[in-house]
């Protein structure tokens, strides 16, 4: 593995092998002295045209704990902002010596045509890219999914460990996965990552916010989320962020007010009570409390989203080791000879 | 091919014996260019040519009348740095075209008779092939008030194809009144069909590969339901109306019912959109965003078999060429289009003629008798898309289809590379070309004029 592009392009045993290695960052975590030696004298570029203090905070820390050396690149206040082309940042980092590219890009494709343009030889890792795929989003929730409801039968009672499910992949669950799939790069990332791991996924949206050509996806969809609660009882329920202006005109009416979008696709205590004892309650962030989650939904005791935040950090450490410190000589030497 | 000559004066037109070729693929002959027309044509192997005769053999070649274009963008003026009218021009010839018609969305816009006369007259002095200026509906193409259409139908450019290439006539009033007025002066409408509300950020097919790698798409029915409309806006007013570039299934069936309804429409498709899926997409390689978009495998059948069974009246290429810069970058920033002049010809042998569907017979209807029935510019003072019969103009490309060759973007003759055939190997390759029986292509290399308008 040269780059993390898409989690199309990861075999179940790239997937478990990623977790596995999360699990064991987490681990080291815990300890007063959180700094790993690993990455010591790596440059890890952190290129975001697209605002988001979240992923960057997240990659920044994970970059840090391995002690590689870190630079942002925000579009805001650079050369970028000035028209500067994709072409001309990339080769800028080339120059400087960067040995991965964390990027986020409102264009769909654009780190796909980073990495494979010939401008860098930088590891380049997809931080988010327009509508299509955010790779570490899907696999800190696969990895919280697994801590949590893996393995299906025969867990320690009690909270689990950092290593809870090592090996496993997620075989046999149910997710429901309800919001904003059209615009949605969580959603793809995770229906094709899920599928790999042997999960079963519902899409839960207005069919407005389904996109056209969605039956070629690996996953099952449904406009109704009570009877998805109720009849496919899900062991997790990830619900998406679903911003605001997209009611409006101007930003394609998709429906027609938060308020009636919330009744019918709003994750609320009346729903909760719908799921089985186990299931938990996911967000990528950042929440919309009151739209498309409710405020004791989104603080109960089934809902994690505080630890896949915790848990991005620990697998976007092992993203970073295994493109970086992994046997990255052979496969870049590899993936050259393709070309 | 090889071709031997006697020393010639200079300045005298070169007369040029096409020995055995076999016009439209048909049987073989010995065809004689001489003063600009064709001036013989005997059973093969009784030509005795005279002295300063250039003579080529033609054994293994196929004539077509000169190849026509109803859709080219030339980009002069104001995108010189993509192309020029003499290198767009010298890049038709290659490929077998002795008329292009160049789109209306240059800058300044091709809006008034001083830029179409000005984009006709460049075209006649770089000699390479006629250039008819395509007019804009709108003034500056920005849909809302008529250009002078009868001035520049009345200019010596003597304009009769119109659009907003680029852009739809989208407001209905505004393509009602333009399909009414052209008929003063058997004008017609050249559609960009594209629903503009349905395809707000379009950046490719809407389907199953749009879903998956997370593209705004362009749907089917953004360009069905603006030729609906037109149909029915043609025949309410009588007016003729061409389609440009229709791209999916759907359009084609909207095509048969209205031709089967005797509106006056007529229908283009791309070479690209005979030959590429929206599939190639999935790279993110700029070099396959064009718009329309490339459509799915079900489409091309589709379109394959409207032209093979004359619902799609002709073959365009749409030469859209663009700078490095344009495509050297994400998918979202690049621009939109391909070139396509120097690989028509061999796309449509590839699709259609070598899987069996037409005849070389039926590439010269659709690359050349129709596109200039539809341009009107088979009559007049420079007639286009005429047979290859004796006392015609000498318009005449003669191709090799046994040919095989990999097309190299670099080094086409056109001035930008942004081809979706690089690295392909297509099947056939223009040896000659002849305009009014100057040889523009010989040995499949471009002949420089001897004089600037030395092809008048």
């Amino acid at each position: 593995m040269k780059h993390l592009l898409t989690t199309k392009d990861l075999s179940r045993e790239d997937a478990i092998r990623i977790l596995d290695t999360a699990a064991q960052m987490a681990a080291t975590q815990s300890r007063e002295i959180k700094k790993l030696p690993t990455l010591r004298g790596r440059t890890v570029v952190n290129l975001f045209f697209e605002d988001s203090t979240r992923t960057r905070i997240s990659f920044e820390t994970a970059a840090k704990r391995l002690s590689a050396d870190v630079i942002n690149f925000s579009a805001k206040g650079s050369s970028v902002s000035k028209g500067e082309s994709l072409k001309d940042t990339a080769l800028t980092l080339q120059a400087m010596g960067a040995d991965a590219v964390v990027i986020r890009h409102q264009a769909s494709g654009a780190p796909h045509t980073l990495a494979n343009a010939g401008w860098v030889e930088a590891a380049v890792i997809n931080a988010g890219d327009g509508m299509h795929q955010h790779p570490t989003q899907a696999l800190l929730d696969a990895y919280t999914m697994r801590r949590h409801l893996m393995p299906r039968v025969g867990r320690e009672p009690g909270g689990p460990g950092p290593s809870a499910g090592t090996g496993l992949d997620l075989a046999g669950l149910r997710v429901a996965v309800v919001g904003d799939v059209l615009h949605s790069r969580v959603a793809r990332s995770n229906v094709q990552l899920l599928h790999t791991l042997g999960a079963h996924v519902t899409l839960v949206a207005p069919p407005t916010l389904v996109p056209v050509g969605v039956e070629a996806w690996p996953c099952d969809v449904s406009f109704h989320l009570d009877e998805v609660l109720a009849d496919v009882q899900p062991d997790a329920v990830m619900m998406l962020r679903v911003q605001r202006e997209r009611m409006s005109s101007s930003g394609g009416g998709f429906f027609p007010s938060p308020l009636e979008y919330t009744r019918n696709y709003g994750l609320d205590a009346e729903r909760l009570r719908l799921l089985p004892e186990h299931a938990i309650v996911m967000h990528p962030g950042p929440m919309n409390r009151g739209l498309e989650i409710s405020a004791e939904a989104a603080d109960s005791p089934r809902a994690v989203i505080v630890e896949q935040v915790a848990n991005g950090v620990a697998v976007r450490m092992a993203v970073l080791y295994l493109l970086l410190a992994g046997d990255v000589s052979q496969n870049s030497s590899h993936e050259r000879a393709e070309r | 091919m090889t071709h031997a000559s006697a020393p010639v004066p200079a300045h005298a037109p070169t007369t040029y014996l096409l020995r055995d070729v076999a016009p439209l693929g048909g049987d073989r002959v010995d065809l004689l260019l001489a003063d600009g027309i064709i001036a013989e044509i005997v059973p093969s192997g009784t030509a005795v040519p005279a002295d300063g005769t250039v003579v080529v053999e033609a054994g293994h070649l196929v004539a077509l009348p000169g190849l026509v274009d109803l859709h080219t963008h030339l980009r002069e003026p104001g995108r010189e740095d993509a192309e020029t009218i003499r290198s767009g021009t010298r890049a038709a010839a290659v490929g077998g075209f002795t008329a292009v018609h160049a789109m209306a969305n240059t800058t300044p816009v091709q809006d008034t008779a001083g830029v179409v006369e000005q984009v006709w007259r460049l075209g006649t002095d770089a000699g390479w092939t006629d250039v008819h200026p395509v007019g804009a509906v709108s003034v500056g193409l920005e849909g809302t008030h008529l250009a002078e259409l009868g001035a520049m139908a009345h200019s010596a450019a003597q304009v009769r194809v119109f659009s907003d290439d680029g852009k739809c006539v989208a407001d209905p009033i505004l393509m009602r009144r333009a399909l009414e007025y052209v008929k003063a002066f058997d004008g017609v409408i050249a559609q960009h069909s594209q629903e503009p509300r349905l395809t707000e950020g379009a950046q490719m097919n809407e389907g199953v590969v749009s879903a998956e790698i997370g593209l705004a798409g362009w749907p089917a029915v953004a360009e069905e339901a603006i030729i609906a409309r037109d149909v029915l806006l043609a025949e309410h007013v009588g007016s003729r109306l061409h389609v440009c570039h229709l791209s999916t299934a759907g359009s084609v069936a909207l095509i048969r019912w209205a031709k089967s309804r005797g509106i006056r429409v007529t229908a283009e498709v791309t070479p690209h959109h005979l030959g590429l899926t929206d599939e190639l997409a999935r790279d993110y390689d700029p070099l396959f965003k064009v718009n329309p978009p490339l459509r799915t495998a079900a489409d091309v059948e589709a379109v394959r078999e409207g032209l093979a069974d004359g619902t799609i009246d002709i073959v365009a290429t749409d030469h859209a060429p663009h700078t490095r810069e344009d495509k050297d970058c994400e998918w979202a920033a690049a621009a939109f289009g391909m070139t396509g002049l120097e690989t028509a010809l061999s796309v449509v042998q590839q699709t259609m003629v070598d899987t069996g569907r037409m005849t070389w017979a039926d590439v010269a209807r659709v690359l050349s008798t129709a596109p200039a029935q539809i341009g009107r510019i088979t009559d007049g003072p420079r007639p286009q898309g005429r047979p290859l019969a004796v006392g015609e103009p000498a318009n005449v490309v003669l191709v090799d289809p046994a040919v095989r060759r990999v097309v190299r973007p670099a080094e086409q003759a056109t001035a930008s590379a942004n081809s979706p055939f690089g690295g392909y190997e297509l099947p056939g390759q223009v040896m000659a070309t002849f305009l009014r029986g100057r040889a523009t292509v010989l040995d499949g290399a471009p002949v420089e004029p001897a004089s600037a308008g030395g092809a008048r």
